[in-house]
């Protein structure tokens, strides 16, 4: 049995996204900006796709901007809140210690820029709170940045809550929603929400594909300077087959999302509750409040590299925090924010489902991974201190 | 391309010499689990021909040093205690057939691992040994060549 159980790291291409990008390719290869006819067709697919983003997220499309991913769509959309802020001598900026990279790595460049960054910490469910935002603003503040849900953990933020305390406070809101979008409903009027970023390979679009909605009114600073595509926003023939099979994957994830939902729930706390029992585990992130199709857990006394490695020889492709998957020195930042010691984070799993997964997959996994646990347990030389008394268990 | 050659993988799906050693006359333990890799070596030597008779390892840790871990243990078996000690990461990472950058330093765990299995024989025996085998954690510098391993990346 081939299970692939890593679809917060991407997804498959659906077949409708693939018919939407096909003509694109052949016989529909004009440039949006052309003006003869086949130019003229390509504009309309652009603004087609363009109104389905505005559509599921309740924006207008004049909001709408298309980039070349979610990491794109961050840059722009901190860099900009940030170059608003600081004509108004505001160069504070809110976010926390679990975002993407794309986001982190972004608040450091500011910070090279002269701004100042807190991180909020992140509480023991994994779920920042409304409050600790709140708490956090300063009157040369500019800019809150808080994730959606959370690439790793799968814990969804309270949006709207933190919505309305930067609107009330008169800060812009930046929320990443790269493994939300598609997957939870999104109303960018309703939840206050000013600047958000998705991307399409996280609901089965294609990969190199983003969008960033900006509310009407606030100034984009451009990280690609050129031609006058994207209203002079973002320059670059506009990646055709890409965004249209975006939208049409968008709005496939956007029409199917309650039954998708219906499905993944169960087998997501069928896992979590099976793996929960192996001795030594613990869940990361709050069992509710969480995507639909994310489990993710450590255990004591194994390392997570080896941990796929053996799950991958079984034909499951899943992925870990630990320092060896991440090519340095320290497990996931994540799993660090919310707690964990250093010696339980390299030992975590994170199994991410999608609609197509079945229960006998879930069963599956459940079947193999008990084995795999028990047998890197017993080749660690901690395993049996730990198993004597000679070391503290730590989960 | 695969992430790991074929002997890595060989190596990892069916180590070597893997298990506890009950009456070992050196164990060596090196790395930490903070940082995510632990090796333990068992060695038994044969004390008329200063040979190692058996070695037996457990390791906590990634792919790369479960199947060092594995590959050493095979290198050093029934080889003289001294020629044992001469056993490198270069050797062990090409007897690997190679390594990803980021993953070299499991390999020095490996001959820090049979180094100071010896350095435990040699202590409980009373058998004087060289600078070459005093060495400590802080020493070490595997956990920077990581870094910059990683950085490189
Ligand atoms: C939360 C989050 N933000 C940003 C990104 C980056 O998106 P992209 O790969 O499209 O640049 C990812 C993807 O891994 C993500 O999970
Ligand atoms: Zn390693």
């Amino acid at each position: 049995m081939y299970v692939y159980a890593d679809n917060a790291a991407t997804t498959a291409v659906s077949k409708t996204a693939l018919d939407a990008m096909m003509p694109c390719l052949t016989e529909c290869y004009g440039n949006p900006s052309s003006l003869y006819a086949i130019g003229q067709r390509a504009a309309e697919k652009l603004a087609e796709a363009r109104s389905v983003f505005a559509q599921y997220l309740h924006a207008q499309t004049g909001e709408i901007t298309f980039t070349s991913g979610g990491s794109e769509a961050d840059n722009q959309a901190i860099l900009s809140a940030g170059m608003i802020g600081a004509k108004e001598g505001k160069k504070h900026i809110i976010s926390t210690k679990f975002e993407h990279h794309a986001v982190l790595h972004t608040l450091r460049r500011m910070e090279r820029l002269g701004f100042e960054v807190t991180l909020l910490d992140i509480p023991e469910n994994g779920v920042v709170t409304a409050e600790q935002v709140r708490r956090a603003i300063r009157p040369d503040t500019c800019l809150v940045s808080v994730m959606f849900a959370n690439n790793e953990i799968g814990t969804v933020q309270p949006i709207a809550e933190i919505g309305a305390v930067c609107a009330q406070a008169g800060v812009l809101f930046h929320t990443d929603a790269v493994q939300a979008a598609g997957h939870l409903p999104i109303d960018v009027q309703a939840m206050h929400i000013d600047l958000l970023s998705l991307s399409a390979h996280k609901f089965h679009g294609p990969k190199g594909v983003g969008v960033l909605y900006a509310r009407k009114g606030i100034a984009l600073t451009n990280v690609i300077e050129g031609g006058a595509q994207e209203r002079g926003k973002r320059a670059g023939t506009e990646n055709m087959p890409g965004i249209c099979g975006a939208a049409a994957a968008f709005r496939e994830a956007c029409l199917h999302m309650d039954e998708n939902a219906a499905h993944l729930i169960p087998l997501r706390d069928k896992l979590l509750t099976e793996l929960s029992k192996i001795p030594h585990s613990i869940i990361n992130g709050d069992r509710v409040k969480r995507l639909p199709g994310n489990v993710n857990l450590c255990f004591e006394g194994v390392e997570g590299e080896s941990m796929l490695l053996l799950l991958d020889e079984k034909g499951i492709s899943a992925s870990s925090g630990s320092a060896c998957t991440s090519g340095s020195l320290d497990p996931s930042h994540v799993l660090l924010a919310l707690g964990r010691p250093h010696e339980v984070a390299h030992g975590s799993l994170r199994l991410t489902l999608c609609e197509t997964n079945t229960a006998e997959e879930a069963d599956y996994i459940l079947s193999v991974l008990p084995g795999i646990v028990d047998y890197l347990r017993d080749m660690s030389p901690v395993w049996d201190e730990l198993e004597h008394g000679q070391r503290k268990h730590q989960i | 391309m695969a992430l790991y050659s074929e002997k890595v993988m060989d190596h990892f799906q069916h180590p070597r010499n893997v298990g506890k050693m009950d009456d070992a006359d050196g164990i060596g333990e090196v790395g930490n689990a903070r940082c995510g890799d632990i090796m333990r070596m068992y060695i038994k030597v044969d004390r008329d021909t200063q040979t190692i008779s058996d070695v037996k390892f457990n390791t906590f840790g990634c792919g790369s040093a479960i199947a060092t871990s594995s590959i050493a243990t095979e290198m050093i078996k029934g080889k003289p205690v001294r020629e044992a000690l001469k056993l490198s990461n270069r050797a062990v990472v090409e007897a690997l057939d190679g390594l990803p950058a980021y993953k070299l330093h499991c390999s020095v765990l490996a001959e820090e691992a049979v180094k100071a299995a010896v350095r435990d024989y040699y202590d409980k025996n009373g058998i004087a040994y060289g600078d070459e085998l005093k060495m400590d954690c802080e020493h070490c510098t595997a956990c920077d060549e990581h870094q910059s391993a990683a950085k490189a990346r």
